[in-house]
Parts: structure tokens; sequence; C-alpha cells
């Protein structure tokens, strides 16, 4: 039989496209997706009415205009919604940079969805959950162990939530001092998340934002300039969202200190450091970890998530409360914490379920595996890197040396030449099934693009990934119209925005929409 | 890497050593210790994590199986725990979706990839705007204190004022994070309750009012389960003196009781976990704002917004973030507070929820839950000893009073769970004055015979001890 052949190189690919209703028009009066229970008669004989039992002015006497849908027509509306959504279990993810989209083992979501974790109530006596509390503590020793830090705290539900608790407990340590008014200021850096900046500002701090050296270090003399007896702290990510680490970080923290501020770390960026190099030896008080990026914990559309929270001994009365602990007794129990507690960040004990799974993935590798992890992101950044390096209009601004996990990447050549930018490319990229985010904002790296290849990647999946972006660039230089135009393969044509930024145009609910929608006049179709 | 590995990690393709000796070569390098040259050597761990060795998949199960399995849960003990995450029904078809590989594994795809994810969370605030009688809704908060604080703040920048009020009943722990997210911006000052019914006082309120609150924050039902309905009064006083009303909710009783929005409410928040969540010992909590569609209001959120948009081609939907430059990922600290990563997959979980009961089963489960919870209190108030702490009308949550049986809740609490019973929140730490009172939550979960053995076992518990 003659060998069919078949080109892979850059996938064909169409995503599903269902043109599926908005679920309120899936409305049929009388139809039903589900039935509660129900109240039984000799309750109803004993109590009366729930109407009885609500005082007359806080009676809704009309239900809710919700839909009334059968329940097949509800699960087929949000599957079909669901196969218009590409997940990172169905595409080459390396295109969300500072994110660490990487493999999410299975096994870890059959786990985390045992009636013994999802039935537990948070509030339940400690002897009833001491298994669960015994997973939050090993969780917590192994993160010690990877920081270097000496207590960690999982209630921040996502690296902001946990931005904030640091930059909470910034000024409360300072407040403690009798400093608090003195200090009310915190540096970072440009290149950092928006986060950094974003939480401190909520705590009322004034930001200094330090730009880069022509290497794309963070400068080491405008940070001696910055501080003062006025610095509380000092936030930043290293490597940063370029991919550079700074060497001199612990000049960075020495200089921080002795000038009184507190220094804490942005590990969202540390899936290639795991066993490499830890927080402790490089100077900082407080660290956290994304336990959905670098623990393998999935993003869920955007959360819920977790921010492990870990910090220094002279810091660890400032965590949120409580915090799990093992009694000389074996047990283990929960340690409300004292006066100087920033108090709470999130309800209860954090998102239980991503503490199970990135326990458990922690677990599937040891040490050596977790050295593994960082290895091989590394090693599929800078195959990634040499790579696209060789693809016309692509560039990587700063240091020409090695980058750790992830590199920020410019397009600018290719725009001056072509006129195609980062944002056209980064629809045309759906077509080929593959997912390309541009960068954070400001754009210091002109046309950007930060790619983050992991360890989940096979040298084939590295090799697809580039092969579109190559595609693209030849698309660019020689019929740049298609990738101006695209997507042509989605689930939807181009977005007119214009709305979206209009007060008398945007629909933020469906309910707004039919209100500032008018139907077309008849005869004008 | 250990170079004398025969296989790959099953999540690490290219630790084949093979691929990885020809990566490091087309890269040019001889050895993968290079790769980290970048990091000084001072600053190298020189030694092996101290960590257990690496499980396969079987070993995993086992292991997390068994540290499970020391665990007792609300599928086996009868739970009447509430006080911020409640057990209620959750139809089937919330966690096939919630589930669905695409939802679990997505994160900030692009409205051309992640069409499905976008109109989810659009037709999320559809559908919860609907229940509040709001035209904008959020892409969810991590929690409800957290949409509280936030609408706090909000209120604090529309106005251009700097203090709060909440009711003297507002969760402790709810307070706290309250306090901690609006510190130094926002003060908090508390209204006092009163002690017979737990409704707010209004003439504390109208004492502490002035030109200096932003806002009047209080709930419905509230953290002790009590119907407040005294809104309208409460919102006209807030108005009156310049400030905006805030209310929080418990969004399953909203098919029953009056949405807040018609009493006076120009901020509604609360939680989305009784909507098809889990308990997850805590990790199902997500929060909810909604406000008039107004432009003062939706340009103060933080959170992302969906909008629905044409495309160009006719028919189609489109949907995209609404106001994207007020957030913090557009102007970093001078956006709008922060955002990030929230609770996503909660918000297209509650679409699921509220699409499959519709108006019908919400006004449903909300009267089942009214009456059960007055079966059950009615039960435990005939029982010597033991009485109701509030007068008046409650949701789903009331305070038993047990300082007249001589135990405390701890005791009793105990006594339950040898019964295969988690009882009520022990009050007595937050609200010392009142002594041994409990919390109970009561939900369209529990059946007749449910709430008559938690009275049965109460009713012996209290009779074993001699009555001070």
């Amino acid at each position: 039989m003659k060998r069919i052949q078949r080109d892979h190189k850059v996938r064909q690919f169409h995503q599903a496209k269902w043109d599926e209703p908005v679920i309120f028009e899936l409305h049929r009066p009388g139809e039903r997706g589900v039935i509660p229970p129900r109240t039984e008669s000799a309750i109803a004989e004993a109590v009366g009415s729930a109407q009885d039992h609500i005082p007359a002015s806080m009676r809704r006497n009309a239900a809710p205009a919700l839909p009334e849908i059968g329940q097949a027509k509800v699960l087929r509306h949000y599957l079909r919604l669901s196969q218009e959504t590409l997940g990172s279990d169905l595409n080459v993810e390396i295109g969300q940079g500072t994110c660490t989209m990487k493999y999410i083992p299975r096994i870890n979501e059959m786990l985390i969805r045992n009636p013994r974790l999802t039935e537990l109530h948070p509030l339940q006596d400690v002897d009833s959950v001491q298994g669960m509390l015994e997973i939050y503590h090993n969780l917590d020793l192994a993160m010690r162990e990877i920081s270097g830090m000496n207590a960690f705290s999982f209630q921040p539900s996502s690296g902001t939530q946990a931005l904030l608790a640091m930059a909470s407990i910034v000024r409360a340590y300072h407040d403690s001092r009798g400093e608090g008014e003195q200090r009310d200021e915190i540096i970072t850096t440009i290149f950092s998340h928006p986060s950094q900046a974003a939480t401190a500002a909520v705590k009322g701090y004034k930001i200094i934002t330090l730009h880069p050296d022509e290497d794309g270090f963070p400068d080491l003399e405008k940070l001696k300039n910055a501080v003062s007896e006025r610095t509380a702290g000092f936030v930043v990510a290293n490597p940063e969202d370029t991919g550079i680490y700074n060497h001199r970080i612990r000049e960075f923290t020495d200089v921080v200190h002795a000038a009184g501020g507190i220094c804490y770390y942005d590990q969202a960026n540390a899936n290639g450091l795991l066993g490499i190099t830890r927080a402790k030896e490089a100077g900082f008080d407080m660290c956290f970890f994304n336990l959905h990026k670098t623990f393998a914990a999935p993003h869920m559309c955007g959360g819920p998530a977790t921010g492990a929270l870990g910090v220094t001994e002279e810091l660890k009365p400032f965590l949120p409360g409580p915090l799990v602990e093992l009694a000389a007794d074996g047990r283990y129990v929960l340690t409300e914490q004292g006066g100087n507690s920033i108090g709470k960040v999130r309800s209860f004990h954090g998102v239980a379920q991503t503490v199970l799974r990135a326990y458990a993935w922690i677990m599937s590798l040891g040490a050596e595996g977790l050295k593994d992890v960082a290895q091989v992101a590394v090693l599929n950044n800078n195959y990634l890197y040499h790579k696209i390096l060789q693809i016309r209009g692509a560039s990587a601004p700063y240091i020409k040396g090695r980058r750790l996990e992830q590199v920020r990447y410019s397009w600018k050549q290719l725009t001056d030449e072509t006129g195609v930018t980062t944002e056209d490319i980064t629809r045309r990229m759906c077509d080929f099934g593959l997912h390309y985010w541009t960068s954070h904002h400001p754009y210091i790296v002109p046309q950007p693009f930060t790619l983050e290849p992991t360890e989940s990647y096979s040298k084939e999946d590295l090799d697809e990934y580039i092969q579109a972006l190559e595609h693209i660039s030849n698309e660019a230089y020689t019929q740049p119209e298609i990738v101006k135009t695209a997507p042509h393969n989605s689930t939807v044509h181009r977005n007119i925005e214009s709305s979206l930024d209009d007060p008398k145009q945007w629909c933020i609910t469906w309910r707004a929409y039919l209100k500032k929608s008018q139907p077309e006049p008849a005869g004008q179709k | 890497m250990a170079d004398n590995r025969t296989y790959a990690h099953p999540y690490i393709p290219n630790t084949v050593p093979e691929v990885r000796d020809a990566m490091l070569k087309e890269i040019g390098l001889t050895s993968i210790d290079q790769l980290h040259d970048a990091i000084p050597d001072n600053l190298k761990l020189d030694r092996e994590m101290n960590l257990p060795p690496a499980m396969n998949e079987y070993e995993l199960r086992r292991h997390i199986e068994g540290l499970l399995a020391k665990n007792k849960h609300g599928a086996d003990y009868l739970n009447f725990l509430g006080a911020g995450c409640w057990q209620h029904f959750i139809p089937a078809v919330c966690d096939e979706i919630n589930q669905r590989s695409e939802f679990v594994t997505a994160y900030a795809g692009e409205p051309y990839e992640d069409h499905g994810r976008f109109q989810a969370l659009f037709e999320y605030q559809s559908l919860v705007a609907e229940l509040v009688d709001m035209d904008v809704v959020n892409v969810p908060t991590f929690d409800w204190a957290q949409a509280a604080s936030t609408a706090i703040r909000m209120a604090g920048r529309i106005t251009g004022r700097k203090t709060a009020l909440l009711p003297r009943s507002v969760d402790p722990d709810k307070a706290a994070i309250i306090h901690n997210y609006c510190t130094p911006v926002m003060e908090i000052e508390y209204v006092e309750i009163d002690t017979v019914t737990g409704k707010m006082d209004l003439s504390d309120l109208q004492s502490k009012l002035g030109d200096h609150v932003a806002a009047v924050y209080f709930e419905n039902p509230g953290y002790l389960g009590i119907i407040e309905d005294q809104g309208a009064e409460i919102s006209k006083l807030a108005h009156d003196a310049g400030a905006i009303s805030i209310v929080g909710v418990d969004p399953i009783s909203l098919g029953v009781l009056e949405p807040p929005a018609r009493y006076g409410a120009d901020i509604i928040c609360g939680d989305l976990q009784p909507l098809g969540m889990h308990m997850n010992y805590g990790g199902g909590q997500a929060g909810f704002i909604a406000t008039r569609d107004e432009e003062k209001y939706v340009m103060e959120y933080p959170s992302r917004l969906f909008g629905i948009v044409p495309t160009e081609a006719q028919g189609e939907y489109g949907f995209g973030d609404v106001a994207y430059e007020r957030t913090s990922f557009a102007l970093r600290e001078k956006g709008k507070e922060s955002v990030g990563t929230q609770t996503a997959l909660w918000g297209i979980t509650a679409g699921v929820y509220l699409s499959l009961l519709g108006p019908g089963g919400m006004q449903e489960v909300g009267a089942t839950i009214i009456e059960k919870s007055h079966y059950a209190a009615k039960l435990l108030a005939d029982i010597p000893g033991v009485s109701l702490r509030f007068e008046g009308a409650f949701f789903k949550e009331f305070v038993v009073d047990f300082n007249d049986t001589g135990l405390t809740v701890a005791q009793i609490n105990r006594r339950l769970m040898d019964e295969g019973i988690f009882g009520g929140k022990d009050l007595s730490a937050g609200y010392p004055q009142w002594g041994q009172c409990a919390l109970y939550c009561v939900t369209e979960i529990h059946t007749q015979a449910d709430l008559e053995r938690l009275a049965s076992a109460l009713r012996a518990i209290a009779a074993y001890q001699p009555r001070s």
C-alpha cells in the first residue's frame, strides 16, 4: 500500500465553531434543568410556607428572569463553549510567557475530586481533618526546602493576592517598629508583573519603578539612588519577564536592607530555578510561589489558584493565620497568629485543592525530578531562543547570553519591514491551533512577545511552534494581508471593539445588551 | 539531570538522554549544568534538596488516598456547619462542566481561541445580573470578603470619603480581610446590632453617619442568618448622608428574597460558592460584585468585565474586555486596585447552576431552605435548655443558645461528632458576650430524618448533664 504523505510542520486546524446562542436565547417556558431537593410534607405542615417566614418587605414577588432550559440543552451548550476554548491540554501552550503553562497531571485532578476533600467543611474540628492538615504541613515543609524560607501560608488565592499579603506584611512590620509613617515607598522594576506595583499601591505606597540598564538588568546604581529612610520595601522577580537572571541580586537585597527596607521576591518565574537557587541565599525576606504555575496546578480560566507565601523566621508573626503546625503529640493543629499578624487575606485556608495538587506534583518528582524540571525548562527555552533568533524579523533585546525559563522577544524589524504587528500575529497563531500572547504593558520592548516553553513540551512540540512562527513571518514578508486579516480558522471573526470603551454602547450583561441594542429597522437587511 | 537515567519522567519528555544531548549540541553546550551559568556559584544550592523520593502514579495514589482517608467528611457525616461555606445540592452537570479539560486548563487566551471561555463568563455575569437585578456584574473575585472589600474601596473612590460602616454582626474573619484590604486607604467603623433581633441598630447607624462616610455595608441574610428587613431605611439613611449603600448577599436566597437593588443598594456583593461549588475545605469560595450600568461605577471596578460585541461577520457574537484601560494590567499602580488570577472557573460553574435551576428552581430551593431551617430551629428550640439567640426572620442559618444546658459548644460538638454529626460553628470565641452559642446551618440537602436525628442527639446530650 502506498504510504500517505502528510506534512505536520504547520498544523491544519480549525477551531470548533458552533454559532452558539447566548444562553438566554435557549429559553423555552416550562422547561427545567434540574429539580432541587424538596420539602417533606410533614415539614411543610409543621412550619407552613416559606413566604410566611419572610418579612413582607423582603419577599421577592416575581422569580428572577433566568432562562428555563432542559438539562440536555444546558449540557450541550456548555460543552460547545468548552470546545470553543483552547485550554493548555489542547495546544502547545508555550505562548503564554510569564504564566508557566505546563502539563496538568491527570492523577492530581482525579485526587482532588475525592469526596474526602470536596466534602470537607473548613470549620470542621481539626481532629476530623488530620489528613488534609498533614498535606498542608507536608507542602509547607517542601516549600521551605525549595525556598529556604521558614514558614508558609497557603491562604492567598493567587500571585496577586500573595503580593498584596507581602505588601501588607511590609506595612505591618514597619508599623510594629514605629516606622510605618516614615517608610512610604516601595521600589519595583518595569519588567515586573503589573500586580507588584498595583498591590503595593493598594497598601498606600508610593511606587518607584526602576528601568533596566542597557543589558536588561535592573539598574543597581538607580536602586542605590532610590533607597532612603523612606524605603519600606523592594519587590522584584528574578529572572524578570525578560528571562534575564540578575546575577547581582544579593547586592540589590543588601542595598535595600542597609536602608532598612524589606525585600520580597516575586517567584512567579521560579520554574527554571527549582533545586538550583533559592530566595534565602539571594537575601530575600519573603517570597511566593504560584502553585498554579510552577507546581502544576491548572489555571482554570483564571482561578481559583494559590500564591504560597513564605517568610523568614523574623516575619512569621506577621503572616495571615491560621497556620498548620505539627503539635508535640503528633496531631496537626491550626495555630492562630498573634497581634502582629495581618489577619487574613482570603477566607478559611485558601484553595485546598490546589494545595493538594502541588503536593502531589512534588511527590511525583522528588528532589531530582524538580531539578530536571528546572534544567529541561531552561534547555527548552534556550533551544527555542536559538531557533527564534533565526526567524526573519525576530529579535531578543538586551544581553545575548543565555536566558532562564522565558524570553521577551521583539518583532520590531518585522513590523518595520512589513507592517505586520505582534497583535496581528496573535490572531494568526489561532489559525494553527496555538496560543500566543504579546506581553504585559508597557511595551518597553517594541512589538513584544514572550514565550515560556517549560519542561512539559517535547522537542517536536517546540519545533511545531517555531515552524508556525516561521510560517507567519514568511507570510508577513510575502502576503501580509493574510496575517493582518486573521483569524481565518477561528470560532469567530474579528471583534468590532469600538463599543467596549464607550459607556453608551458597552454591554456587560445580556439584559444591558437587550436594552442598548436596537433591532435593525425592517427592510434594511 | 541524572546521567544514568534510562527513561524519561512521564511529565518531562525531554529527559530522554539522546534528545537532551541533541538539543544541548544544537545550542552549543556540552553540559546541562552550563544552562544555569548566569547564576553565581555562591547563590547556587550545593546539595540535593531534602525531599521524599519520587513516587510513581500508583504509589502517589495510594499515598494521597491514604492521607485523605484520615478525614471525616460531609458526605458521611451529617453537617450543620455554614458560616461562610455551605453544603448545598450540586447538580451533576455543574461538576461535568467544571471538570472539562478545556476550561480547567485554559488561562489567558485571546477572544479568538477562547471564545467559549469569554462567552461562558459573559453569561455568568448576565445570569447573576438577573438574580440581583443589576446590569453590571464582574468576573469573580477571590471570595465574598474580597468583593466586599473592593466594593468599599470603590465607594471610597466614588465619594472621595474614607470611612465605611459595618454592622457588628459581620463575620469576624471577613472583617479581618476587609480591614487588611482597606488599610490604610479606608477606615472601618462598626454599627451596633439590636440585641434582641440581631438587626442593625438604626439609631446607632444614624449617629455614625456623616459627610466622612463613603459607604454603609450590610448583609442579607447576614452572617448570623438574620434577614435584615430594614434595607430600605438603611439605604435611605446612607443616601441622605451622601454615602453609598452596599449589600452583601447569599445568592441562593434570591429566588425568594427581594434583590437588594430594589431596596436601595448601589453595590451588591456576595459569594458564589452556594451556586454549584463543593465545600472543598473552603476552596470553593468566589466573590461577585454588581452595580448599575453607570460609568462612575463601571470605571471603578478593578476586575475584568466581559462585554458582548458584534464581529466583522453579520450575525456573530464576539466578546471582549470592557474598559480594559482602568485595570492594573494596563496601568500598573495607576489602575484601579489590582487584578490578576481570580476565581473564573467558579463563575462559569455558577452560570451552569443558574441555567439548570432557572427561575422556578431558584424559587424552590430558596423556599425549601427556609422551610427546613425553620423546622430544624423549631425542633432544637423545643429541647430543654436550648433556645434561639435571636427573634425574627432568618434564612438558612440561626444562632442556637446552649447556655442553659451547662455545656460548652465545644463539649456538645465533640459528642455530636461521636454520633456522626458536625454541629454548628462555635461562636463563643468571636462573640464572648453571648456565652455558649453556635451558628447552625440547614439547607435543602437535609432531610426531615436528618433534622430529627440532630434534634434527638442534642436532646440526649443536653439531658445527660445537669443544667445550671
